[in-house]
């Protein structure tokens, strides 16, 4: 069990779309308070280009994750915790699909098509609706608020194999290798 | 079938010499009943390279065009600018607002025609004074003139540059965000005149 690891690919995926979903959720929170200015509408842009990045990433990530297995749990880890760290991961990447859609639908629906690092023009893929707008917007905001309750309990398990539980669940997904 | 329609007056413009005998032409009546709910005022301004599309809801138009003596012809158009809809909500508080169309003290655009010219075919263009804003400058805009079903149908756009009327003043004059060119669409529908 031991000195198994993830790979880096798997690392370097998991890493690099943490800090860009950390990077978009509090951008997210704060940029829809922001006054009305040139620099709001830059921001939301960036938003969205970065939040359609994330979406490209997830595809990828998945894809390569569909044909590698990561290492296997602990033998001595209860099987109710085994459950919850599937289900969890799961959630995890339905999330990571889902709000990046709901984003794209969104800004379809308010007549705001999205054109990625403006320069290319995503599908409109649904009809300029301000109803539907106003409904998506509150879809994309609560899937983030399920998100951000997801994650609080992703950080807190992984910190809780490290110091408590003292495997190396959290060492085997870190790009340097810890002592454990 | 108004694809054939350019030939059509082509064709009759070619005739006519012969029909001016008759005192008719192929396209006949002199079209100044204008039609408001099948006529729209669209606009498409760019944001971070983003075209995004509004409209005027209530403008009123008077016109009176004749394609046999388009020279004669004439237009005015009257826009309630707090009809506004610039995209979203958010976007309509904002522009109707001072740095953008001062609604308040406003609260009207006009475009006056000062002359009308065939460009040949079914293509004309309107020259005239837009005035936004309390700013009065020259525009021309080609269009085209069609008949559908007894009604004349004139379409056509042109750019007009926002900043020249004042139009996003302050922060909003960087253009590197809402750009400073911003197309306007016409679509008017007119019956004859009775
Ligand atoms: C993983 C990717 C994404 C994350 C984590 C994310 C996160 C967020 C968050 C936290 C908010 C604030 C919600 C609120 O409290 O109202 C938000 C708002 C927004 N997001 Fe995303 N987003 C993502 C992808 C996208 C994409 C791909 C688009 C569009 C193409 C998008 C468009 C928007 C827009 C337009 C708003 C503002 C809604 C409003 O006007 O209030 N997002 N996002
Ligand atoms: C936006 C942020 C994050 C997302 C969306 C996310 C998502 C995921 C997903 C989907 C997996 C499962 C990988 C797989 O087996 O296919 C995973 C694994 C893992 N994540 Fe995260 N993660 C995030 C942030 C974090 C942070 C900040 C930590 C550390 C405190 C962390 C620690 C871990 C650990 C330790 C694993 C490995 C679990 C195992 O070995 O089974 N993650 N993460």
């Amino acid at each position: 069990m031991s000195g198994q690891r993830y790979t880096r690919t798997a690392i370097a995926l998991h890493w690099l779309m943490a800090l860009l979903i950390l990077g978009l959720l509090g951008v997210g929170l704060t940029m829809t308070a922001l006054p009305l200015s040139p620099f709001k509408l830059q921001v939301y842009s960036w938003h969205k280009w970065a939040g359609v990045s994330a979406f490209l990433l997830v595809c990828l990530r998945l894809a390569w994750r569909l044909g590698h297995r990561p290492p296997a749990l602990p033998p001595g880890m209860p099987g109710w915790q085994r459950h919850a760290a599937h289900g969890l991961h799961h959630l995890l990447y339905l999330l990571m699909f889902a709000i990046p859609l709901t984003g794209w639908l969104m800004s379809s629906a308010k007549g705001f098509q999205t054109v990625w690092f403006g320069v290319l023009p995503l599908p409109d893929l649904l009809p300029r609706d301000e109803a539907l707008g106003d409904l998506l917007k509150r879809v994309h905001a609560g899937l983030n608020y399920g998100l951000i309750a997801l994650l609080a309990a992703h950080v807190g398990a992984a910190l809780k194999h490290h110091w408590i539980d003292r495997d190396d669940i959290l060492v085997r997904i870190l790009p340097w290798r810890g002592r454990r | 079938m108004t694809r054939f329609l350019p030939l059509d007056i082509r064709l009759a413009l070619a005739c006519l010499p012969l029909l001016a005998a008759g005192g008719a032409t192929a396209a006949g009546a002199t079209y100044g009943q204008v039609l408001p709910e099948r006529s729209t005022l669209t606009f498409v301004s760019k944001q971070m390279g983003v075209a995004v599309d509004g409209r005027f809801r209530q403008f009123a138009t008077t016109l009176t065009f004749d394609p046999a003596r388009p020279a004669q012809g004439s237009a005015r158009f009257e826009l309630d600018m707090a009809s506004i809809d610039a995209g979203s909500k958010d976007a309509n508080d904002e522009v109707v607002g001072k740095a953008w169309f001062d609604v308040r003290t406003h609260p009207r655009a006009t475009f006056v025609s000062s002359s009308v010219k065939a460009l040949g075919g079914d293509r004309y263009e309107v020259a005239g004074t837009l005035t936004i804003k309390g700013r009065a400058l020259p525009v021309t805009a080609p269009f085209t003139f069609r008949q559908e079903g007894g009604n004349a149908v004139f379409a056509g756009h042109f750019p007009l540059r926002r900043l020249d009327f004042g139009i996003g003043e302050g922060i909003w004059s960087d253009t590197s965000v809402v750009a400073n060119d911003v197309q306007i669409r016409f679509h008017i529908v007119a019956a004859p005149r009775k």
